[in-house]
């Protein structure tokens, strides 16, 4: 069974808890410029939206690498770039139509999302669940059941 | 280790930036920000210097949370010689600029002298430079740091600036970093004016990666935000109301000054609260509440993002005040309107906006327009002197004082200069609501006594944030005392002022201490930091704080008769509510505070009490 990130923009605060759990879970270091989620802010409108990978099922940037270096982990379902193989030609950032694998001019490499080998770091330190992980078949259920709320019909017995 | 053990110093006069190492026996004695920066700054200055001459130094610095997972560990402080007091000026911020700080690899930046022409500090990690600002100067906070990010093409730079109010010296004018966080009182952004040093810029990468033991770090950090979760006001009230949760609950106690503090209690405090900012408007149907926003590394979220009513006749006619921003928070609703009897919710957010974007204290500014309103219609100011018809109450005068003081034309030059100096000038020095200058903020100290020992000891001048007892008085944090007597207030007052003294120096937000004692902080640090930090090191530390500043100030030449209140306080009984008929006992609290605290009766540290703590 594999689970997925679920991001609920509308719960973030922007408080970037997410950002140091997973920069430190992937460099031992508190490091926001390293996370590999992101919370982008958008000051004027008072909105803030986490962001990362999605895990595409048919992953572009895993489909793009000319060298194999994105492969998929069959327990959790993460497309991991292996970085001994990857030789940084970004070609999967461009084949990325969310931009959620980036270059990393330190290591020379690319990096992005590796749901933490199935317990991911951001998940477990957001505050106010606006990042879960969730059963990737129930992704979308909870909004679902929110509209069924709306429905306004009576309990009625037959 | 949590401390990088670099320290950032920058000569204005010269142009240079050195690198130091940090003192870490200091580290060990006064453990970062508001305490090491203080220690810092008393060995360096003169305590008669003037705090606007180039003789005075800024320091801005990080604690040893700052830039960690540690709930709330974002802050930073600014510290100097204020010049609205001419006491120690310490002043906290939080947003991200701290942070970033501590990610470029310093725990503090001193500046000293005064640069020639305007410039800004440019960092990036190791790399620090003076840049010229002289197309920055005459700008406000917010087009700086547009300005600055588009210049170097990083979004991501954080910024603390001044406006005008900072250029021009206003006497509260503030730093303001990430467009509405603020190192907010005393007047710090007028000695970064008088530096001629108009920005900070950082951009840091390296990220904090040295705490002494991460796992028990997790673990204490982690058991430390269930506390905040769990808790009613740091887990549901701060983050749906803000610290404005507090405005109908201290209304009701009759602790609301009103009217430059004629009276207690405001008829119009409900339209300007938390619960009218989640209200609809009835002129456009939406909240003036857009969202809860979060300073860096926060879990309680407390901050306001609202949006103001597009047709209100302050901002018809300009946009720019028309998107999502901050406030407002209780402090600030509170100064802007029940102080001046002002109780357009509209107008509060206009002259909020206003002070976040040309860098003033909404509080000292707020309580400053209260007393020349109490002037006016006293008859001593005129409308043609201030430029406008100004009784209680009048949001068209708050609105055109907020704007004439911003960017200092008119009589804006004389609301600069705090409300002591403006009811000096005017034969009423009775009538200016402070302590050694500074305003006082949102507790009345009739309803409320021990907030009024507190005000008259503090070091920086009447502040709420040196020792909150309203916790106690109030909401009963940690143990619920009798807001209306003055019995145990003295020890009550101590204890609140050295424990928040560690809070501030650790790098984190006082208002966790809604939910926190030092017994919650105390792991975290000591996971955190190099040395062991025990409970009995962080009281003596908060004490040693606490005590080194008032020895600043002694030597400054603050003494005894300056712990005092002004005499509608201790003479004039509140005329409504729980405290109706009571003046503050302040009389009765002070020699008593002093003995507690290990004093002379004339308010100086004795030999013993010196020795005691190493001073």
């Amino acid at each position: 069974m594999w689970k997925s990130l679920v991001i609920d923009p509308a719960k973030c605060t922007g408080c970037l808890q997410c950002e140091m759990a997973c920069s430190y879970e992937h460099t031992g270091v508190m490091n926001p410029a390293n996370s590999l989620i992101k919370v982008f802010n958008f000051e004027h409108e008072g909105r803030k939206v986490p962001y990362t990978c999605t895990q595409c099922t048919e992953a572009w940037c895993l489909n793009a690498c000319p060298v194999d270096a994105i492969r998929i982990n069959k327990a959790t379902g993460a497309k991991e770039v292996f970085a001994d193989t990857c030789v940084g030609c970004k070609v999967c950032t461009i084949a990325c139509p969310f931009g959620t694998i980036n270059y990393n001019q330190v290591s020379g490499k690319v990096q992005k999302c590796d749901l933490c080998a199935g317990d991911p770091a951001c998940a477990k330190a957001c505050p106010t669940e606006a990042i879960t992980y969730v059963d990737a078949n129930w992704t979308g259920y909870d909004r679902m059941q929110a509209w069924a709320a709306k429905a306004n019909t009576p309990a009625t017995a037959a | 280790m949590a401390w990088t053990r670099k320290i950032l110093r920058v000569n204005l006069t010269a142009g240079t930036c050195t690198e130091e190492p940090l003192n870490m026996q200091w580290a060990q004695d006064y453990l970062g920000s508001r305490g090491l920066a203080s220690k810092y700054l008393i060995s360096e200055i003169d305590p008669k210097v003037d705090p606007l001459s180039p003789d005075n130094k800024m320091i801005m610095a990080t604690g040893p949370l700052t830039g960690t997972m540690a709930s709330t560990g974002g802050r930073y402080t600014v510290v100097t010689k204020g010049p609205l007091t001419g006491a120690i000026a310490c002043s906290n911020s939080g947003g991200f600029f701290g942070a970033e700080m501590k990610f470029a690899g310093w725990d503090m930046i001193i500046f000293e002298g005064k640069s020639p022409k305007p410039v800004y500090l440019f960092v990036e990690n190791e790399k620090a430079e003076l840049r010229d600002a002289s197309h920055l100067w005459g700008k406000s906070c917010w087009e700086t740091e547009e300005i600055i990010k588009s210049q170097h093409q990083d979004p991501q730079i954080r910024i603390s600036s001044i406006g005008k109010a900072g250029e021009n010296q206003v006497l509260y004018a503030c730093v303001v970093n990430d467009l509405h966080r603020a190192a907010g009182r005393s007047g710090v952004g007028a000695v970064m004016g008088s530096k001629n040093l108009k920005a900070v810029a950082l951009r840091g990468t390296r990220g904090v990666g040295n705490v002494k033991d991460f796992p028990a770090f997790m673990k204490a950090t982690n058991e430390a935000k269930k506390v905040l979760h769990d808790n009613a006001v740091t887990g549901q009230g701060l983050p749906k109301y803000g610290t404005q949760v507090l405005m109908n609950v201290i209304n009701e106690i009759g602790a609301l000054p009103t009217r430059n503090h004629r009276d207690v209690q405001f008829e119009d405090a409900s339209k300007i609260s938390a619960e009218a900012m989640h209200e609809k408007r009835e002129s456009d149907g939406k909240t003036h509440l857009v969202t809860n926003a979060a300073c860096f590394g926060c879990t309680i979220a407390c901050g306001r993002i609202s949006e103001i009513d597009k047709g209100h006749f302050t901002v018809k006619n300009s946009p720019k005040y028309w998107g999502a921003s901050g406030g407002l928070e209780y402090e600030a609703a509170w100064a802007l309107g029940a102080a001046n009897g002002v109780g357009d919710l509209e107008a509060l957010q206009y002259a909020n906006l206003i002070c976040n974007e040309q860098g003033m204290d909404p509080i000292s500014f707020g309580a400053t327009v209260g007393a020349a309103m109490e002037l006016y219609e006293m008859g001593v100011l005129t409308a043609e002197q201030i430029g406008i018809d100004s009784p209680f109450g009048s949001a068209e005068a708050l609105a055109k004082m907020v704007e004439m003081t911003a960017v200092g034309e008119g009589f804006g030059k004389e609301l600069g200069m705090g409300s002591k100096r403006l009811c000096a000038k005017y034969g009423h020095p009775e009538l200016s609501m402070s302590v050694k200058g500074q305003e006082f903020p949102a507790y009345d100290s009739r309803g409320i006594q021990g907030m009024g020992l507190a005000y008259a000891t503090s070091n920086r001048g009447a502040c709420h944030l040196r020792g909150y007892t309203v916790a106690s008085e109030v909401l009963g944090i940690p143990v619920k005392t009798d807001p209306l007597a003055t019995d145990g207030k003295p020890e009550l007052v101590k204890a609140f002022q050295d424990a928040t003294a560690v809070f501030d120096s650790a790098g984190i937000c006082v208002f966790t201490s809604f939910a926190w004692t030092l017994a919650d902080v105390q792991p975290q640090l000591d996971a955190a930091c190099e040395g062991e930090w025990t409970m009995d090191k962080l009281n003596e530390v908060g004490e040693r704080i606490w005590n080194m500043e008032r020895m600043f100030n002694n030597a400054a030449g603050f003494t005894a008769k300056d712990d005092n209140l002004p005499p509608r306080l201790t003479q004039e009984p509140a005329k409504t509510g729980p405290a109706k008929g009571l003046v503050n006992g302040l009389a009765k609290m002070l020699p008593e505070y002093y003995q507690v605290r290990g004093w002379t009766p004339e308010g100086e540290p004795t030999a013993d009490t010196r020795q005691r703590l190493g001073l």
